[in-house]
């Protein structure tokens, strides 16, 4: 993949750089799209059964059975989606001054401190899972949104902690300490001139954790099931039970934010934050 | 107020989140490794190590292999988007990369099982293209398919990690190796991964970490024997309600997990002092 023309300026020979190009770029699209493209084919595949490459027959009908009004998978996708948006609304309204305190204030064990937000993501949820749901079942969150929420908001922290504090430590400090020395006070300087300017990375942290939310699969099912169904679950057991339409439905419905998100994020994750992330 | 104790309040709901809903849940499931039938003693472990040492040595070496991998795409793909010279060819990979990335696991593990798969397209496309006999045709579908799963889903995060970090580094010492002559791979190894290292390793390890959590795609690309941990603990759960021997099996991922987790502090200890 290195290889690449060395004097691409007057070489006749710099054309034929783009046949490896061709070729690596050819084979990363074939792993990167084929996936993707029988997703798609599958979703409209009436009959498609072995040994033929390509669906027998196309079709809707899958579809109407998703969308139909009891077919379980609307009511999913609400959910999903509402579990998603209050997980980035808790995640940011703790991770905002915490990422604040980490760029800027001196914390004592500071390096400890960032790493205990990487606890959720260090350890096979499943065992811990299980033992929320006991302590949830006890306090009745088990079978809630609130209890899903929850769920996903410690497990969504360390990329709404880490970036919030990138975002915040890649902002130059005198702007702040200029606009207190102008009188304003701590809090209103912080408001003003230093949140407006984290914003873009504050954003990206929220897409982190909204899509982490929609993608996460153990805890729903362990905190959420059977009373919050949410859209991986469905997918696991259409999947499960061999119904490759219905599960590719599922999948695309997954797919779609996942996708606009990972074409505008580098429009809110600006390099200078990027290279603070873990520091 | 203190700025030390205003900085200790401001991150401590946070803290407190963790942990509540984290390490009392993980310590009550590290307690419950130890207890066997009311007493602590060390029989969920001599059980696990008799039923699931062939799947600890797998979940390793999946992981590891998925992680080298994943470091060499992502240096791969940084190294090109900061060092390629034709924009045509830069602007074609940073279109193409990053696709993945967002996917969720789940669905990575539903699109690849069709693709993978004995009769998937994948195979079907290399029989068309008269590349592969329908006889040599083989099942992706094991250790090979998890490890292609982690790489496809992972690479495009950490590459975006490791761009970004390559993209503020001080072009000048780069164009001063350049104009001395050196090739763009002795660039990239000796000069452009040396001062992005830290970024490296930061998004390897969440990876690291990451692929250790991962239930849904060995359920989906892998389930039978040798298998992933995390499909093990589910399996212990939900078929024998055995909850000792899963968080036996928990706690031994946990110490995997952390002997990396303790690199990445030692590493930023290190760059700190």
């Amino acid at each position: 993949m290195i290889a690449a023309p060395n004097s691409a300026r007057s070489n006749p020979l710099a054309a034929l750089w783009w046949v490896p190009r061709g070729i690596v770029f050819g084979l990363m699209a074939f792993f990167i799209f084929g996936p993707l493209f029988n997703l798609l084919l599958w979703t409209v595949a009436e009959k498609w059964y072995f040994p033929y490459s390509l669906p027998l027959e196309y079709g809707f009908s899958s579809w109407a059975k998703v969308f139909a009004p009891r077919g379980g998978a609307m009511q999913s996708l609400t959910n999903s989606l509402i579990v998603a948006l209050l997980t980035v609304v808790a995640s940011l309204a703790l991770a905002i001054p915490a990422g604040y305190a980490l760029a800027r204030l001196k914390l004592p064990l500071r390096g400890l401190i960032l790493l205990a937000f990487l606890i959720p993501q260090a350890f096979p949820n499943l065992t811990v899972y299980v033992n929320i749901a006991r302590i949830f079942y006890e306090i009745r969150l088990n079978g809630t949104i609130a209890g899903v929420v929850l769920v996903h908001v410690s497990h969504g922290l360390v990329y709404a902690v880490w970036i919030a504090t990138a975002a915040f430590s890649a902002i130059d400090a005198e702007l702040e300490q200029a606009a207190r020395n102008l009188g304003a006070g701590a809090f209103r300087a912080f408001l003003d001139v230093t949140l407006p300017l984290a914003a873009p990375g504050l954003m990206a942290s929220a897409i982190f954790v909204f899509l982490e939310s929609l993608d996460e699969f153990t805890g729903s099912y362990f905190v959420g099931a059977p009373d919050v169904n949410m859209l991986p679950l469905l997918l696991y057991t259409t999947a499960a039970g061999g119904n490759y339409q219905i599960a590719s439905i599922t999948a695309l419905l997954l797919l779609v934010p996942s996708l606009v998100f990972m074409l505008i994020v580098e429009r809110f994750l600006k390099a200078d934050v990027l290279s603070r992330v873990g520091h | 107020m203190s700025r030390r104790l205003l900085g200790l309040l401001l991150v401590l709901p946070a803290l407190a989140v963790i942990a509540f809903l984290f390490i009392l849940p993980l310590i009550m499931s590290a307690v419950g490794a130890f207890q066997v039938e009311g007493a602590f003693g060390w029989g969920n472990f001599t059980k696990t190590f008799d039923l699931y040492t062939k799947d600890i040595i797998f979940t390793v070496v999946i992981v590891s292999l998925s992680t080298v991998l994943i470091g060499i795409a992502s240096v791969a793909i940084g190294g090109y988007l900061t060092l390629g010279e034709h924009p045509v060819a830069v602007a074609i990979l940073r279109w193409l990369y990053r696709w993945p990335m967002f996917i969720p696991f789940i669905v990575v593990g539903q699109i690849l099982r069709t693709f993978l798969a004995k009769n998937g397209m994948m195979n079907n496309t290399f029989i068309n293209l008269g590349l592969l006999t329908p006889l040599d045709a083989v099942s992706f579908l094991d250790w090979r398919g998890i490890v292609i799963a982690f790489v496809w889903k992972q690479t495009p995060f950490v590459a975006l990690l490791v761009a970004g970090a390559m993209a503020s580094i001080n072009r000048d010492t780069i164009e001063a190796a350049r104009n001395l002559g050196a090739s763009r791979l002795r660039l990239l190894v000796e000069i452009v991964v040396p001062q992005v290292a830290m970024t490296l390793t930061v998004g390897l390890i969440l990876s690291f970490v990451t692929m250790m959590s991962v239930l849904s795609v060995p359920l989906m690309i892998n389930a039978q024997s040798p298998t992933m941990l995390t499909a093990d603990i589910a399996f212990r759960v939900n078929s024998y309600g055995d909850y000792g021997v899963a968080n036996a099996l928990g706690l031994i991922s946990l110490v995997l997990a952390s002997s990396v987790a303790w690199i990445y502090l030692r590493a930023s200890l290190k760059e700190r002092a």
